[in-house]
């Protein structure tokens, strides 16, 4: 269970977060949707502690994730995988180094364990074969799937997704849905995708919340978020360009 | 207006101090990290040969000429009042004591700090310092600590080999352009040099690592901004190491000159 209390933050004069409420239930997938440079991404990086609240809490099973160690949070990421927007692999490493960075980093696994679990986590997100290519060298939805398989790599109990299918094609976009749905059904993991592609949103989550202005304005199961009355969630969901969110966005 | 010029100045000096204060922090974390285990033997032997090793040539071009340049420029003072023969140990003290690790450190400033700052600038913008942390791997371990001790080794080292190849081209030019004998040029070479000499100009050489190794991180890790982000601290890491190294010799040089008198 995680839960987001009163969360704020601001980079300079952009107030981001502002009093920001949210519980996440375990085993189940929660996204949260929302309109580019909103702060879903900085919520994601709040709760894996990279960034520091200005103030309020990020309890991760009933611990204060900003009060933690370093040691004790490191021991808490080993708990979480993350996949970042862009993957994020480390081009100075192979793609089998990526993959099985915490397993060579943090654990005293023998090489060849550590190579069967790499190419388990390689297999199930549809790979093999490419152990031994740099990030350079792999099509963008190639190096998707790579970020997948090194998040999966220590078994997390916890997977966090920054724009999953931001930047591929439909029919990339549609198998990994299939994926973070395979993991979630396969693994067991709570998961949390940020997101602002509806299609995606629909498919994977058990639960939809939105993020506007700072806050979460509406939390509900994705069938029930269809016929949502609250204007602005309308607006997001339909994708129009006439709206609420809009007209406030003119007005300043 | 006054306001203004006020809040403009008040900023850049706000600026100043959380640079210098994020330098010294990063500096302090690096050392509180560097060795406890485990150290990455793997890692600080790669940043060593690209730090050190593929730095050789450059380094050689570069103070060979200067031992040259400054023989002939010499020799055209010296032979005025016929003391060519001192040439060799102006060359030699010159080159050991300020410009063989002045020349190095600026040398590798720009090849090597630029290098770091583009590498860790690119891993900043995306998002691959993150995934460290994400990953349970201190940045500061995996990434800096191998910079800053394989430049803290190597960069002595340079200095060390850039004198005697500054030397070997001040060498050059008097025996073989201003006729001075072997024998004496090399005599009037290691007579006046003490060890002091050496090692004054290797200590400057260790501080010289430090500045370009925490500057080239830190101006990395503070990058924003995509490709031109990368392309602005890269500038930025260079210009500010060029004037930390040479303000930082002319502190020593100064220090070093009133406890040794």
């Amino acid at each position: 269970m995680i839960q987001i209390i009163n969360l704020n933050k601001s980079f300079g004069d952009n107030h981001v977060l502002k009093n920001m409420n949210l519980n996440i239930e375990d085993g189940i997938t929660t996204v949260v949707i929302g309109r580019s440079g909103c702060g879903k991404s900085v919520l994601l990086k709040h709760i894996i502690g990279i960034l520091k609240p200005d103030s309020g809490q990020v309890i991760v099973d009933g611990q204060d994730v900003s009060k933690l160690s370093a040691k004790e949070l490191n021991k808490l990421r080993l708990n979480f995988g993350m996949i970042f927007q862009g993957a994020a692999l480390f081009d100075s490493l192979t793609v089998y180094e990526n993959v099985g960075f915490n397993l060579i980093e943090h654990t005293d696994l023998d090489s060849q364990t550590i190579a069967r679990r790499v190419k388990e986590s390689m297999a199930l997100v549809g790979l093999k074969g490419i152990e031994d290519l740099r990030p350079a060298e792999l099509s963008g939805g190639m190096k998707k799937r790579v970020g997948l398989a090194r998040a999966i790599c220590m078994s997390p109990k916890l997977i966090l997704y920054d724009e999953p299918t931001t930047g591929v094609d439909p029919i990339l976009a549609d198998a990994i849905n299939d994926l973070i749905k395979d993991l979630h059904d396969k693994l067991k993991v709570t998961s949390i995708v940020v997101t602002h592609d509806m299609v995606s949103a629909y498919k994977v989550g058990d639960k939809i919340s939105m993020l506007y202005d700072g806050k979460i304005i509406e939390t509900s199961a994705p069938e029930k978020i269809k016929n949502t009355t609250n204007p602005v969630v309308k607006q997001f969901i339909t994708g129009a360009a006439e709206g609420p969110i809009t007209s406030r966005e003119t007005n300043e | 207006m006054n306001h203004n010029i006020t809040k403009t100045i008040g900023m850049r000096f706000q600026n100043l101090f959380l640079y210098i204060g994020g330098a010294t922090l990063l500096f302090i974390k690096t050392l509180l990290v560097a060795f406890t285990p485990p150290l990455k033997v793997r890692h600080i032997l790669q940043q060593m040969r690209k730090t050190g090793v593929d730095s050789l040539p450059i380094v050689f071009l570069t103070s060979l000429f200067t031992g040259m340049v400054l023989a002939l420029q010499s020799a055209y003072q010296m032979q005025r009042i016929s003391a060519q023969i001192y040439i060799a140990s102006l060359v030699a003290l010159s080159i050991t004591r300020e410009l063989g690790p002045v020349l190095t450190g600026l040398v590798v400033a720009g090849r090597v700090g630029a290098s770091i700052t583009a590498e860790l600038g690119t891993m900043k913008v995306t998002e691959q310092i993150d995934a460290l942390e994400t990953l349970a791997a201190n940045p500061v371990k995996y990434l800096v600590v191998p910079r800053f001790l394989a430049l803290l080794i190597m960069l002595p080292l340079l200095t060390l080999y850039a004198d005697c190849i500054g030397i070997f081209g001040g060498y050059i030019v008097g025996v073989f352009k201003l006729n001075l004998s072997p024998s004496i040029y090399m005599n009037m070479t290691t007579n006046p040099l003490q060890l002091k000499d050496v090692f004054t100009g290797l200590f400057k050489s260790g501080v010289f690592a430090i500045i370009i190794s925490i500057i080239g991180c830190h101006e990395g890790f503070r990058t924003t901004g995509g490709a031109e982000g990368v392309g602005r601290s890269t500038t930025s890491s260079v210009v500010i190491a060029f004037i930390l190294i040479i303000a930082a010799d002319c502190f020593f040089t100064a220090l070093f000159y009133f406890i040794g008198r």
